[in-house]
């Protein structure tokens, strides 16, 4: 899923200026017929598939996230706080987004995957890389969420 | 018509993942908590399968539909890289609450801030590969 984000620097142009996005695009053409197919099924769950959009969390959870400042935690999809358009209007919640996806983008091709390419895939073919990766995986979101979160929202 | 099969897949993809809440920033969260059994049942499911799936693909030298033999290549060996970006990336994971799967699905589901999510991620691996060289691996 996270080479597609190669795909586009290299169509972009990104070749001019790193090696990294010089290379045959057009042979990935297939992986972004697959990510036009996962937009489409996003829109067809969210809005025929999905009546109830609220999401049954642990109770502890719905309390932590609570006292993190995330008022109606899973009554909603996704917290209206950071994906609501409201939102983006507190230039804070720009940054969380927007560093959020950096370091996502960065460490997939740094790590050489993605939950699909290394935690999925990578496992299933018993790879030991894969496991390296999603052990790091887990080490950067445990220190996000324990660490970091009570100085970003609390 | 040759990519039918990969449109197909994608839309199944993203109906599996948004229904089964595996692209709800809550659902991360919860996870990385381990407050609740969800997405371990999810990703231990799916890597369960594929392991099956893949061991038959070798072992029956099964061949793709267009009739050319499956070949998966393996990871390349190291740990740097993988400890390293592996963090990063979970760093990001659990900011975001979604991975690059879920952005794609996000907006189409009409969540619009994951845009931002997206072009966030575009920029880290367009930076990415400009510093590259400079990275251990």
């Amino acid at each position: 899923m996270s080479s597609n984000l190669r795909t586009v620097c290299a169509i972009g142009g990104g070749g001019k200026v790193a090696d990294f996005f010089r290379f045959d695009w057009k042979s990935q053409i297939w992986n972004l017929v697959v990510v036009a197919g996962a937009i489409i099924g996003g829109f067809i769950a969210h809005h025929y598939l999905t009546p109830d959009p609220s999401i049954a969390l642990n109770p502890v959870t719905v309390d932590r996230l609570q006292s993190l400042g995330f008022e109606n935690a899973g009554s909603s999809y996704l917290p209206q706080e950071l994906f609501s358009l409201d939102g983006l209007s507190n230039p804070k919640n720009l940054a969380i987004l927007l560093i959020g996806g950096f370091l996502v983008g960065f460490g997939a091709r740094y790590a050489g995957g993605c939950t699909s390419g290394h935690a999925i895939s990578g496992l299933s073919n018993l790879q030991l890389p894969s496991l390296i990766a999603v052990i790091g995986f887990f080490i950067g979101g445990l220190t996000m969420i324990y660490f970091l979160y009570p100085l970003i929202f609390g | 018509m040759k990519y039918l099969k990969f449109l197909l897949i994608g839309v199944f993809f993203g109906i599996v993942l948004y229904k089964s809440e595996a692209v709800s920033w809550y659902r991360i969260y919860e996870m990385f908590r381990f407050e609740s059994f969800h997405m371990y049942g999810i990703i231990g499911s799916a890597v369960g399968l594929g392991v099956l799936a893949i061991q038959l693909i070798k072992r029956n030298r099964l061949k793709s539909f267009d009739g050319e033999a499956i070949h998966i290549a393996p990871k390349e060996m190291g740990l740097t890289r993988y400890l390293l970006g592996g963090c990063l990336f979970g760093l990001g994971w659990a900011l975001a609450g979604a991975c690059p799967g879920p952005m794609y699905i996000l907006a189409g589901a009409g969540y619009w801030p994951i845009l931002i999510v997206l072009f966030g991620a575009i920029l880290g691996t367009f930076t990415y590969g400009i510093v590259k060289k400079h990275l251990p691996h």
